[in-house]
């Protein structure tokens, strides 16, 4: 048995979930995301839990979690940038704006900060090319960034805490 | 230049909320539509022209003509929103502001083939924008737009938001589907004749967000309102996007048919602080890319740019400016398409890392003339010769990178 379990709220919409679909297979993607919107990330005991939800093994679980890049398969820092790399981004100066979230958090990407209130991710385009450069804060497009305004979102990020 | 089919409410306030969209002209093509029999309603499609705007550029009509004669098994349109071709950004402006044209589009569609359930397919990273749409949903089910019946007709649809977790290759039909199905998403083995698409052994379509949103006006103004606009082969308008160092990058719906370098130097705005013309990648980043000169030649429709050896794709271009190495240009795009590939077929899977390796070798300075003939080499090897067209779409951009701008990479090499 997993230790991991929905809230009764997620609970509710993975049952609703299983009714819009022809076969339960289907939800194994809005099952992941129940459980990274409940801890942040996808644990190996809520894969599990939601192989035994799917009657599926945790292998075929985790076959799929390790597939799609924004599952997280560790525990992050609180607020998570996610700053694109591709091309247009890169055209427009990408690598200036990782090179300041680098000095004023000290993390590289993929690395949380130790007080553990970042998390800074380089990841491919977000379909934001006419708003380069940009990044993801929590989820949220912020675009054409700049560097006064990645010092305004940190801030707010620090305060926020 | 703007030509505003699928973009007319986008400047509205407060566009995507039910009720400003139904002031402005949404669900007028509703009664219409219920007054045609479904098979006169791809007739009509086929008759538009309507091609597919995810890349292909595949004719919508015919595609749809592939589902089998209705019988027990349920019937599904799978609404591709998986955008994630870098410099493409076109479907997030109907989510964002006009949801109820979507909608629209999924009853007119669902309807033509006889399918009672759409999912909408989006891409994990635009939560907001797949927010925005379910909301739409639910403003759509409480007014009985969609639910057991469509507007008081006796037509049932339901509509799902299926959010995906951040994998380019979704955007390829079967590997979307594949996901769909709660799997990786590993594009499948192409039948050898054409056939409709299966979701879970039911047969399915698979449109673009643009391409169904594009669908109403058809029913509603019939094909000769569509065909107007555009060129002959291409007819119709398509929302382009420019992006890169330009004044003013962004979403622009355009006739087919408008010369790029217009189209650059009118809404585009013109190059960022005077600088001159390099390259532009044309429709996403999969596109050969065209030299300032060529792109003086180039029309932005199908045809035209199969002409002179590119592809319209998505119809999302990237401006590259005389600053710019086009060394750089190659190692951000094989660094997307290395971490993209699926890793299901060799070739492409070990071919994006090892033109990664070789470019990084040449950006320190150690490469040499035969490290350009390995890329070569490498791409030939990758091109046709896998599952899906990943690897023939690398090697379209990176062959022609490095055969388009050989003395770039040569400035590199220390000997």
């Amino acid at each position: 048995m997993s230790t991991f379990k929905f809230t009764p709220e997620n609970e509710a919409k993975f049952q609703e979930y299983i009714t819009r679909y022809p076969v339960i297979d289907s939800v194994m993607l809005p099952a992941l995301w129940l459980v990274q919107e409940q801890e942040n990330w996808v644990s190996p005991e809520a894969m599990i839990y939601v192989a035994e939800k799917l009657g599926k093994t945790p292998i075929q679980v985790y076959e799929v979690a390790t597939f799609y890049t924004m599952f997280n398969l560790k525990p992050i820092g609180k607020h998570h940038i996610e700053l694109c790399k591709t091309l247009s981004c890169m055209l427009c100066g990408s690598k200036d704006i990782k090179n300041h979230i680098k000095q004023t958090i000290g993390i590289e990407p993929g690395q949380s900060s130790e007080d553990g209130l970042f998390h800074l991710s380089e990841v491919e385009c977000l379909g934001a090319c006419g708003g380069a450069p940009m990044f993801a804060l929590n989820g949220d497009y912020h675009e054409n960034l700049t560097i006064e305004k990645v010092d305004e979102l940190i801030g707010e990020c620090k305060n926020d805490n | 230049m703007i030509t505003k089919i699928v973009s007319k409410n986008f400047d509205i306030p407060n566009s995507h909320k039910l009720e400003v969209a139904k002031q402005n002209g949404r669900y007028s093509s509703i009664e219409k539509l219920f007054s045609m029999n479904p098979s006169d309603v791809t007739a009509e499609v086929v008759k538009s022209g309507l091609r597919g705007k995810g890349g292909g550029g595949a004719a919508c009509g015919p595609k749809w003509e592939l589902m089998p004669p209705v019988d027990e098994r349920p019937r599904y349109l799978i609404v591709n929103g998986d955008e994630s071709e870098p410099g493409t950004f076109k479907d997030r402006q109907i989510f964002q502001y006009d949801p109820h044209l979507l909608i629209e589009g999924i009853i007119c569609s669902c309807y033509a083939i006889s399918a009672n359930h759409a999912y909408i397919y989006i891409r994990g990273e635009y939560k907001f924008f797949s927010d925005r749409v379910q909301e739409a949903i639910n403003e759509a089910y409480e007014a009985g737009i969609i639910g057991e019946k469509v507007m008081g007709h006796n037509f049932k649809l339901d509509i799902t938001v299926h959010r995906g977790g951040g994998a380019y290759i979704c955007g390829e039909k079967s590997a979307l589907i594949e996901s769909l199905e709660g799997k990786r998403g590993h594009p499948r083995l192409k039948p050898h004749g054409k056939e409709c698409e299966w979701f879970f052994d039911n047969p399915a379509t698979v449109n673009n967000v643009e391409t169904i949103a594009s669908v109403p006006n058809i029913v509603e103004n019939g094909a000769e309102g569509y065909t107007k606009y555009g060129t002959e082969k291409s007819p119709g308008t398509m929302l382009f996007a420019i992006s890169g160092p330009v004044k003013t990058p962004g979403v622009y719906e355009m006739q087919y048919g408008n010369k790029m370098i217009d189209f650059l130097n009118t809404l585009g705005g013109g190059m960022r602080e005077g600088k001159k013309l390099k390259a532009i990648i044309p429709g996403g980043s999969s596109c050969p890319i065209l030299t300032a000169n060529e792109v003086e030649k180039a029309v932005l429709d199908y045809e035209s740019m199969w002409d002179i050896g590119s592809t319209l794709g998505t119809g999302g271009m990237i401006v590259i400016d005389e600053d710019t190495s086009m060394v750089d240009v190659a190692k951000n795009l094989i660094e997307f398409y290395h971490h993209e590939s699926c890793g299901q077929c060799t070739p492409c899977r070990e071919g994006t890392g090892w033109i990664d390796k070789i470019l990084k070798k040449i950006l320190s300075g150690d490469g040499s003339k035969e490290d350009l003939n390995t890329i070569l080499d490498v791409c030939n090897t990758m091109n046709g010769k896998t599952i899906c067209v990943f690897a023939p779409a690398v090697k379209d951009i990176i062959q022609s990178i490095v055969t388009k701008f050989p003395e770039e990479f040569e400035t590199y090499f220390k000997n």
